[in-house]
This record gives C-alpha cells, sequence and structure tokens, in this order.
C-alpha cells in the first residue's frame, strides 16, 4: 500500500474566524428581534362608566392588546353598557369587598380570637351555594297580629313605638319568593345597611326589629345547601347589631372625665349604662320566638359585662339549655355554632370556674387558636398552678401551652415571665421523660423571644435533667428536636456556637447514627443560612468537629447515598470557608481537612478543586507574575493536589483532575509539574476499564475516554516540548498507549481519535497556534517552524494516516461497508480541513475517499451535496481556488 | 324651639320605695331669657280602674267603685313668678314619698283594667300671651320588700290526655306525655321564672311549646266584680319537635311595670298566672295553667 505524505495546509486563524464570523448589524429601534425585550405599547381603550362596582373582573377594557371591535365600539355599544351595569359578578365581588372591609371592623372590636371566623366565613361562602329559589319572609307584623289585645293596654308610650314601626313594615308582611342567591345576599345586604341607617337615626327599636326578623331567616332550612351561607349572612348582621349595642352602651359610659378602660369591671360603668343595657336585656326576654330570642341574646351578651362580672358566664349555660328547645336539629347545631363563636373569651371564664379541671384546660388549649391562648398565657398558667394533678399530670399541660406560645405571640410585657414561671414548674419534674417532653416544646418559645442568654441557660438545664443516670438515652428524639428548633432561630453560627452549652449539648448523643443525624442538621442549616464566607475561629473548629463526625460515622457499610449526602454537606461547608488573602492558612485548611475527611472522595474532589482554584487566585492576584514566594506556594498547591489525586478511587475523576490540575500547573508556569501531571495521566490511559459503572449501571467507557483525551489533546497543543526529551515527546507517548490499548471489537474510537491526532498535529505544524497561555512559550515559538520539527511532524502524521487507511480496509466487508462509509467520509473532511489540497497524492486521496464513500451507496445524498457546495464555496476565496479542480473531479452519486 | 322644659329624675332607673326622697332637677333652657309667672312641681301617683267593655252595665251600679284612686298627690311651688337668665338653669327639687293619710304606695303596675302609676309634673305659668309649659314625668315605685321569708313552692305536672280537661273528643287526641316541673309558684318579681320540661313520647309531632304569662285584674268590691285574664307576654321555648326525653328549660324574666307583686285591696286585685302552651301537629292546642305569686324581697 501507498503512503500518502501528510501535508498540513497553512492556516490563517485571524482571517478564518473573520469570515465565519457573522456580520453585525445594527438594529434598529422598530426592528424585529426574537431576543429583543419585549415591550407592550398599550392602547388607552375609554373605561366603560361602571355603577357602583369598581371591580374589574368582567372587564375587556383594561387589557392592553388592542382589540380592533372594542376600539370601533369604544365602549358605548348597549350590550357591553348592559353587562357592566348588570353584571351580578362585578356586583357581588364589590358587597363582597365591603363587607370583608367591615369584618376588618369587627374584627378589630371583637379581638384577635376572631380572625379565623373571616376566613372560615370566606370558605363557608364560596363552598355552600345554590341554584335553588329561595325566599325571604319577612314578617314585621307578627308583633302587632298577637298583640290584638295587648296594645290596647299597652302605654301610650309603647303604642306610638309600635305605629313608628309601622312605617317601616308597609303593610306588615313582606315576602319575597324567587329569590336567586345572589338576589338573596343582596337582600340581607341591604338589611344590614338598613339595620345600620336605623341605629344611626336612633330608631333603636326598629333596629332590634330587623334583627329579629333575620335571625327568624334562620328557622328555616327549606333550601338546605344554602344553610351554612344564610348563616354567615345573618351572623354578620347580627354581630353588627351586638357590636353597635355594645358600643353605644360603652360610649354612655364614657363622661368628661374618663375613658373606660378595655377590661373594665361592671362598677365602672355607670347607673345610666347599667339602665339602657337592663333595657336591651328586658326588651330581648319578651321576644316571643325562639330563634330570634337565642340569637339577640347571643349577640349582645358581652353587654352582660356592663352589668356584673360573673354575667355573662352566667348567661352562656342557660343558653346552651334554651339551644334544646330547637326542634330541628340543624338550625340547633348552628345555633350552638353562633354561641360558640360569639363568645369565645367567656368560654374562658366558665372554664376558670369549672374547678380548673385539668383535663377541660388541657383541651381548651389544644383545640382554641393559639393567637388566643397566647394572649392569655399568664391566665393559664396560674390556672395550671391551681389545677388538681390528680387526674391529669401537669406537665402535659404546660406542653399544651408550650405548643401554643411556639405558634403564637404572647404580649411583650409578660414573655419573660411566662418563661419564669413555666420553667419554674418544668425544672422541678422528677421523670426525665416528663421533663424532656415540657422542655422540648419550650425551647421553642425560648428560641423565639429571647436572646442566646436564656437559651443557653435552657440548655444548661436540660444537660442538668438528662446526664444523670444517662437518661438522655432515652429522649434522643426530644433532644434532637431541640437542637432542630434552636439551629432554626440561630441563623447567625457565630452567636449559635457561642452559646456555651451547645456544644456540652452535642456530647449528649452518643449514639452514633443519631449523633450524625444531628450533625447534618447542623450543617444543612449551616449551608443554607451562611451568607458570606467565614474565618470565624469558633465556627471553623467547631464545624470541624461537625463534620469529623459525620465523616468518621463512614464505614464498609455506609452506603453510596449517604456517602454522597455527607460529602455534600462538608463540601458545603468547605466552600464557605475562607481566609481571604491569606492563601498559606487557607491552603493548610485544605490540607488539614484533607487529613480528615479521607474516607470520603467528593470531598477529596472538592479539595483538590478549592486547592486549584486558590493557585488560580494567586496567579490573578499577581497578575500572572509570580514572585518567588508566590510561585513556591503555587508549586505547594501544585504538589498538594498531584499527592491528592492517586488517592482517588474513580479512574475518569483522576484523569479529568489530572488534566485540570496540569493546566492549573501550566498556567502558572510550573511546566515541569504540569508534564508530570500530564504523564500521569498517560500512564493511566491503559488502566480505563472497558465498563465503568455510572449511576449503578454498568456503561461502555469509550466514549468518555474519547471525550477525555479530546479535551487532553486540546491541551497538549500548547504543551510546550521538555528539552530533554524528544520532539512531541507526549504526543508520541499517548499515541503509544492508544495504540497499545484494547479496544473494543468492532469499535472505530481508535480510528476517531486517530483522525484528532491528525487535527492536532495539524494545528501545531502551523507557524501560530490557536491559542496561547500567558507566559508560556509553545512550540510554535520554541521551535519557530523548524524544518526539522515539520518532518517530525509530518512523519507523525503518515504513521497516523497508514493506520487509518489500513483500518478502512479492514472494513470491506458487507456488514462493515456503512461504517467505512462514514470513516471515510469523515477522513475526506479531515483532509479537506486540514490538509493541503494542492499536493497531488492528497488531493488524489481525497479523490478515492469520496469514491469510497459513495461506492455501496451507503453514503447520505444529503451531505455529500452539502459538503460539495461547500468545497465550491471555500474554492471562490483567495488561495482556495485549486478546490474548484477538486470539485469537478468529484462526481455525486445519483441514487438507482 | 323657644323654652325647653324637662324634668331629670336622678336614679337613673327611676325607681323609688315609700319612705325615699324623690329629688332631681328641672331644667329649663332657653335662648333668651323666659319671664314666667311661677314654676310648680306636681307628684301624683293614682290608681286607674277600668272595666271591660263586657262588665260595662252589668255593673253600673257600682261605677262609682271604679273611679281613680289618688294614692299621693303633693304640689310645690319651686320658683316664684319672675325671669329666667338665658341658657341652662337647673333647679333641683325634693319630694318625700310618702302616701295620703292611710293609704299604701302601691307598686306601678301598667295592665289593662287596673293602672297604677306616678307622675312628676312640672308646670311653668306664663303671661296670657305664651302658653304655659307642661313636662310630665313618670317615676316607679317599688314597694317594699315583703317581710317574712321566702319559701320557695315547687311543682311539679304531668301532662297526658288524660289529665286534660275540656277535651271535646278525648279518642281523638293523639298520645303523648309531658313532665316537668316549676322552681316555684311563688315568684319573686326580679327573678326569672324557672323550670323544666320534658316531652317523654308524643305520637304527634310537636310545634311548638309556649310560657303564656297572664294577668288576672279584679275590680269591684264584694257586692260584685269584674274580672279579666289578659295575655302580658308569650314566651317560645321550644320550637319544633324536640328531642325526647331531654329536658328544655322553662326560662322568663317578668316584664317591668306590666308586673307587680300579687296585689289585693279592696277595691281591686292584680294576680299573675303562667300557662304553659303545647301546639301539637296538626292542630292541637293543650294548656296546663298555673297560678302564681309574685312578690318583691
Amino acid at each position: 500500500m501507498a503512503v500518502f505524505p501528510w501535508h498540513s495546509r497553512n492556516r490563517n486563524y485571524k482571517a478564518e474566524f473573520a469570515s465565519c464570523r457573522l456580520e453585525a448589524v445594527p438594529l434598529e429601534f422598530g426592528d424585529y428581534h426574537p431576543l429583543k425585550p419585549i415591550t407592550v405599547t398599550e392602547s388607552k381603550t375609554k373605561k366603560v362608566n361602571r355603577k357602583g362596582s369598581t371591580s374589574s373582573t368582567s372587564s375587556s377594557s383594561s387589557s392592553s392588546v388592542v382589540d380592533p371591535l372594542s376600539s370601533v365600539l369604544d365602549g358605548t355599544d348597549p350590550l357591553s353598557m348592559f353587562a357592566a351595569t348588570a353584571d351580578p359578578v362585578a356586583l357581588a365581588a364589590a358587597t363582597d369587598s365591603s363587607r370583608r372591609k367591615r369584618d376588618r371592623d369587627d374584627n378589630s372590636v371583637v379581638g384577635s380570637d376572631f380572625e379565623p371566623w373571616a376566613n372560615k366565613r370566606g370558605e363557608i361562602l364560596a363552598r355552600y351555594t345554590t341554584t335553588e329559589k329561595l325566599s325571604i319572609n319577612l314578617f314585621m307584623g307578627s308583633e302587632k297580629g298577637k298583640a290584638g289585645t295587648a296594645t290596647l293596654a299597652m302605654s301610650e308610650k309603647v303604642r306610638t313605638r309600635l305605629e313608628e314601626l309601622d312605617d317601616f313594615e308597609e303593610g306588615s308582611q313582606k315576602e319575597l319568593l324567587n329569590l336567586t342567591q345572589q338576589d338573596y345576599v343582596n337582600r340581607i345586604e341591604e338589611l344590614n345597611q338598613s339595620l345600620k341607617d336605623a341605629w344611626a337615626s336612633d330608631q333603636k327599636v326598629k333596629a332590634l326589629k330587623i334583627v329579629i326578623q333575620c335571625s327568624k331567616l334562620l328557622s328555616d332550612t327549606s333550601v338546605i345547601q344554602f344553610y351554612p351561607s344564610k348563616f354567615v349572612l345573618i351572623t354578620d348582621i347580627l354581630d353588627t347589631f351586638g357590636k353597635l349595642v355594645y358600643e353605644r352602651i360603652f360610649s354612655m359610659c364614657v363622661d368628661n372625665r374618663s375613658v373606660l378602660p378595655d377590661h373594665f369591671s361592671p362598677e365602672n360603668a355607670n347607673d345610666t349604662a347599667k339602665e339602657t343595657c337592663l333595657n336591651w336585656f328586658f326588651k330581648i326576654a319578651s321576644i316571643r320566638e325562639l330563634i330570634p330570642r337565642f340569637y339577640v341574646e347571643a349577640s349582645i351578651l358581652k353587654c352582660n359585662k356592663f352589668l356584673s362580672k360573673t354575667g355573662i358566664s352566667e348567661c352562656l349555660p342557660r343558653l346552651t339549655c334554651m339551644i334544646r328547645g330547637i326542634g330541628d336539629p340543624l338550625v340547633s347545631v348552628y345555633a350552638r355554632a353562633y354561641l360558640c363563636r360569639a363568645l369565645l373569651t367567656e368560654m374562658m371564664e366558665r372554664c376558670k370556674k369549672l374547678g380548673n379541671n385539668a383535663l377541660l384546660l388541657n383541651s381548651v388549649m389544644s383545640a382554641f387558636r393559639a393567637e388566643f391562648i397566647a394572649t392569655r398565657s399568664m391566665d393559664f398558667i396560674g390556672m395550671i398552678k391551681e389545677c388538681d394533678e390528680s387526674g391529669f399530670p401537669k406537665h402535659l399541660l404546660f406542653r399544651s401551652l408550650g405548643l401554643n406560645l411556639a405558634l403564637a405571640d404572647p404580649p411583650e410585657s409578660d414573655r419573660l415571665q411566662i418563661l419564669n414561671e413555666a420553667w419554674k414548674v418544668i425544672t422541678k419534674l422528677k421523670n426525665p421523660q416528663d421533663y424532656i417532653n415540657c422542655a422540648e416544646v419550650w425551647v421553642e418559645y425560648t428560641c423565639k423571644h429571647f436572646t442566646k442568654r436564656e437559651v443557653n441557660t435552657v440548655l444548661a438545664d436540660v444537660i442538668k435533667h438528662m446526664t444523670p443516670d444517662r437518661a438522655f438515652e432515652d429522649s434522643y428524639p426530644q433532644l434532637q428536636l431541640i437542637i432542630k428548633k434552636v439551629i432554626a432561630h440561630f441563623h447567625d453560627f457565630s452567636v449559635l456556637f457561642s452559646v456555651e452549652k451547645f456544644l456540652p449539648f452535642l456530647d449528649m448523643f452518643q449514639k452514633e447514627s443519631v449523633r450524625v443525624e444531628v450533625c447534618k442538621c447542623i450543617m444543612d442549616a449551616f449551608i443554607k443560612h451562611q451568607q458570606e464566607p467565614t474565618k470565624d475561629p469558633v465556627i471553623l473548629n467547631a464545624l470541624l468537629h461537625v463534620c469529623k463526625t459525620m465523616h468518621d460515622s463512614v464505614n464498609a457499610l455506609t452506603l453510596e447515598d449517604e456517602k454522597r449526602m455527607l460529602s455534600y454537606l462538608i463540601n458545603g461547608f468547605i466552600k464557605m470557608v475562607s481566609f481571604g488573602r491569606d492563601f498559606e492558612q487557607q491552603l493548610s485548611f485544605y490540607v488539614e481537612s484533607r487529613s480528615m475527611f479521607c474516607n470520603l472522595e467528593p470531598v477529596l474532589v472538592q479539595l483538590i478543586h478549592s486547592v486549584n482554584r486558590l493557585a488560580m487566585e494567586t496567579r490573578k492576584l499577581m497578575k500572572g507574575n509570580h514572585s518567588r514566594k508566590t510561585a513556591a506556594f503555587v508549586r505547594a498547591c501544585v504538589a498538594y493536589c498531584f499527592i491528592t489525586i492517586p488517592s482517588l478511587a474513580g479512574i475518569f475523576t483522576r484523569l479529568n483532575l489530572y488534566l485540570h490540575s496540569g493546566q492549573v500547573a501550566l498556567a502558572n508556569q510550573c511546566l515541569s509539574q504540569a508534564d508530570a501531571f500530564f504523564k500521569a495521566a498517560i500512564s493511566l490511559i491503559p488502566e480505563v476499564p472497558k465498563m465503568i459503572n455510572i449511576d449503578g449501571k454498568m456503561r461502555p467507557s469509550e466514549s468518555f475516554l474519547l471525550e477525555f483525551l479530546c479535551n487532553f489533546f486540546s491541551t497538549l497543543l500548547i504543551v510546550p516540548d521538555h528539552p530533554e526529551h524528544g520532539v512531541l515527546f507526549l504526543v508520541r507517548e499517548l499515541l503509544n498507549v492508544i495504540q497499545d490499548y484494547t479496544w473494543e471489537d468492532n469499535s472505530d474510537e481508535k480510528i476517531r481519535i486517530y483522525t484528532c491526532v491528525l487535527h492536532l498535529l495539524s494545528a501545531m505544524s502551523q507557524e501560530t497556534y490557536l491559542y496561547h497561555i500567558d507566559k508560556v512559550d509553545s512550540n510554535d515559538s520554541l521551535y519557530g517552524g523548524d524544518s526539522k520539527f515539520l518532518a517530525e511532524n509530518n512523519k507523525l502524521c503518515e504513521t497516523v494516516m497508514a493506520q487509518i487507511l489500513e483500518h478502512l480496509k479492514t472494513l470491506a466487508k458487507d456488514e462493515a461497508l456503512k461504517r467505512q462509509s462514514s470513516l471515510g467520509l469523515s477522513f475526506f473532511n479531515s483532509i479537506l480541513a486540514h490538509g493541503d489540497l494542492r499536493n497531488n497524492k492528497l488531493n488524489q486521496l481525497s479523490v478515492n475517499l469520496w469514491h469510497l464513500a459513495q461506492r455501496h451507496g451507503c453514503a447520505d445524498t444529503r451531505t455529500m451535496v452539502k459538503t460539495l457546495e461547500y468545497i465550491k464555496k471555500q474554492s471562490k476565496q483567495p488561495d482556495m481556488t485549486h478546490l474548484t479542480e477538486l470539485a469537478l473531479r468529484l462526481p455525486l452519486q445519483t441514487r438507482t | 324651639m323657644g323654652t325647653a322644659l324637662d324634668i331629670k329624675i336622678k336614679r337613673a332607673n327611676k325607681v323609688y320605695h315609700a319612705g325615699e326622697v324623690l329629688s332631681g332637677v328641672v331644667v329649663i333652657s332657653s335662648k333668651d331669657s323666659v319671664q314666667h309667672q311661677g314654676v310648680s312641681l306636681t307628684m301624683e301617683g293614682t290608681v286607674n280602674l277600668q272595666l271591660s267593655a263586657k262588665s260595662v252595665g252589668v255593673f253600673e251600679a257600682f261605677y262609682n267603685s271604679v273611679k281613680p284612686i289618688q294614692i299621693i298627690n303633693s304640689t310645690i311651688e319651686m320658683v316664684k313668678p319672675g325671669k329666667f337668665p338665658s341658657g341652662k338653669t337647673e333647679i333641683p327639687f325634693e319630694f318625700p314619698l310618702h302616701a295620703k293619710g292611710n293609704k299604701v304606695l302601691y307598686e306601678t303596675y301598667h295592665g289593662v283594667f287596673v293602672n297604677i302609676q306616678y307622675t312628676l309634673r312640672c308646670d311653668m305659668r306664663r303671661s296670657l300671651l305664651a302658653k304655659d309649659l307642661t313636662k310630665t314625668c313618670e317615676f316607679i315605685v317599688h314597694s317594699a320588700p315583703q317581710k317574712g321569708k321566702f319559701t320557695p313552692s315547687p311543682v311539679d305536672f304531668t301532662i297526658t290526655p288524660e289529665t286534660l280537661q275540656n277535651v271535646k273528643e278525648r279518642a281523638l287526641l293523639p298520645k303523648f306525655l309531658l313532665r316537668g316541673h316549676l322552681n316555684s309558684t311563688n315568684c319573686v318579681i326580679t327573678q326569672p321564672l324557672t323550670g323544666e320540661l320534658v316531652v317523654e313520647s308524643s305520637e304527634a309531632a310537636i310545634r311548638s311549646v309556649e310560657l303564656q304569662l297572664v294577668r288576672v285584674e279584679t275590680c269591684g268590691c264584694a257586692e260584685g266584680y269584674a274580672r279579666d285574664a289578659t295575655e302580658i307576654q308569650n314566651i317560645q321555648i321550644a320550637d319544633g319537635d324536640v328531642c325526647r326525653g331531654l329536658s328544655v328549660p322553662i326560662y322568663m324574666v317578668f316584664p317591668r311595670l306590666f308586673t307587680c307583686p300579687t296585689l289585693e285591696t279592696t277595691n281591686f286585685k292584680v294576680e299573675f298566672e303562667v300557662n304553659i302552651v303545647v301546639l301539637l301537629h296538626p292542630d292541637h292546642l293543650i294548656t296546663e295553667n298555673f297560678p302564681l305569686k309574685l312578690c318583691r324581697i
């Protein structure tokens, strides 16, 4: 077989780069460009005048898209006008928002405990809806009808009042049938408004009347699926009424001298206020029907405060019993619900009275909202202290209270006292289990509201209780929770570790698995919350200890996943450590870490990367000009990497790190060190196994090797030859290794690599290389285009080409024809790109390859056409004209 | 507006007892100064008796017996004729509450045929050109607490078809058994009437259970009298078919003014009763009557 000589084409990289580049075209403002930020030009369309609603649920006018139809009509078409004014959704939204606003007002008066009702309320209204027709039967004349005999005798005053009412009634009975749900809601809203109007215009009796009529609607369960919503709507009115009455009486107590405090006692209320209040209760007591009487009384029950201290709690059982008289179970259950809602606070009083039953207290604390409990923490502590321990242990009560305090904040002024009072009891608990269950809950509260001093005290107390008899052994879950809570609140780790008892606390975790879990938590929090790199010795010391604990837990049985997790955490820590410009210290930290975490490969990898980075940082700092000191330091870094890499197990990890570290060494002008890395990499290649384990699956390694080698070649281009070794000794060595490597049968990888080598060698024969490393002389400047060097180079090329052609020949069998075709074409392309086709032999070879690629009809015609087009295009460039001739010699095979 | 006259009684609830001193102020407010011929204040307490329509005619002979009875009547001259300055003038007053002669100060009561009312009337006489000004104001008298120990008198009751009187066709009645008790028929007027009612069983569904408070007023004397029972109020204690066997509370507050301690005099009587009214489906009405004795302690 003839030997083909290689002639590299001379490349002008700069010109090629310029010619490949797309022409830059300045973009005019209005021009289309896919990456241009999207700007929407807003077109103003006239807004439709909408009565009584500012909601835009149905509006299309606010969208910025220009709709030709709407712009033509300009919002004046009758349909959209109609839709705008009569849109029930918009109306509903408007009334709803007004009600929401009112709710907020209500809440501020009734107290924070009611907040959940506001949420619940919306939920109920949204959920219980109906399409059935509803009716409101406002039988305003009920009293009048019955009063037939009584009116006669009623005093003049009463009679005039009744007449006054008749005006409102407009014919005693209003029955509204066939209402849709929305109509119904609107009607109720109207009633609510007229209640307020009546009140404002001093028509108290009318107001009462409205409320009575409304609550009467609750006895009607005809459209049962709407009942919950109805309940909500009507109790809103009741709440309004209750609030109005309360405020009125409250305002009567305010005389010139002073304003009544929020928590007043009946003695503070003046006689007029009391009389008015009493009057209301008498009036309500004479309401004929049970359901309205119940609801109205419940709504103003709070006013009992003006009359007596115990009034409310006395009324409560009576009202509760009163509900028994309601026959319809649904109505009665809702009545109970209303009572509970109206009287949360009073229920408490009642609990107090019931002999401080511990079980009851506990139920109250677990059932009621945390905010509610929290604001009364001091009361609860008092009650817990007094309560009888026989039935229900106190520590459980304190635990419940603590749970509430973890969720909601007690008043600022009480906070320390609460902690002191509670802890006084907790610390006396003898049984370590009881103690730790309680303490665990209270740690959260302590962390939330106090400083490290208090937390330290608490931790110390826990240690004191749990150490005797190794009680901690039975309480790891609780102790773990304590740690979790503490780190959840102390994001500043310098503060956390300055809590003296924190590390002693950690020492209680003596069972390794638990200990590691805790360490993981700490590291997790650190990674999450540490923003800035740190060099705080306290943090470093403590966390190194923590990380060491995690690392030391690794043994032969540790799962891969667990190792990965631990490594991730330790790496997170390593990345956060920075000694700033003290590079020496930084390196010694890495040295120390290496000795500590030698069993976790990902940590070592991280350390190598970190050290490489450190070297590059140094280079950056010195702007590439190392002083003697920094040069030595950089060499120390390189040495660190060099001795660390062999201890890794992953073959490609090692290869890549060798390459990477070699590049770093090269960049730092450590030429012999770089050579050492590359030699190490080369000598490692024969060890690459055929199959490697990737994510638990065995896969062929060839593609990875190819990838690595290509990367390696790119680096080898700029590595200068060692003066004592021969020309291109690294490339030669690598070629030998590739030659000896046992490649997969039926695989073309080796040839693909040879093609790449050909590319490398072509690039090396250029006068000036494609890229360089600052301050490193590559072979181009070392040899300066010396003919001996070029001859060596060409000789290598010839050998490689011979190998390729040899291989192509072996593929001339039926089953390999396709491979032959594609390899042939790829070789053709390489020659086209890198070879000098003015050389006849090379030119002939390329024509032969072209034919080979098409010979058995295996070539993709489109690729061939494209290739040919490319050649023709190239031929138009100066000093490429010889390609025209070539193109003529390349026929396209027509498919038969 | 001109001149306004007002009486302000010192006690907010306006309640006084015999022997106490009723005090307050008369307030004259005016933009300009007011010329007057004297201001007087009259305290008056009367019992008004009225015969019911059905009784009129039959008892005409005793008509005299139903003329109003004055219990108390006194007038004081507050201010001699003169002139009030512009603005607000307050004139304090005090009246000792003493009945006329050997009469008793009955408790205030607003009924149908019997009315016991106490008023304060302030008159400002003025010159011919300006109208006299009058302001009336009711005050309330509570009788003195009754002497002696108050003893509750509980009553248990059972209502079945068999216990009923006045039944036309007993056979048509559905079966039912109601049991219950009143804690006392001797009632303190300031305390509610209390008790319990249990529907043990009932064939028919219950529509409603109500407490009807009834006043029984008697006018006249031994020679002949009119006795009328009228409803004061009706309080529903159960609505719909209540749970069987679960006690429903009986609870009723005695309304002010419309009730007073049970009263018995030579000319008239005021008594009270309560009816427990049970309405059954479809249209049965069962009533159980309990006379009450109200007192004040």
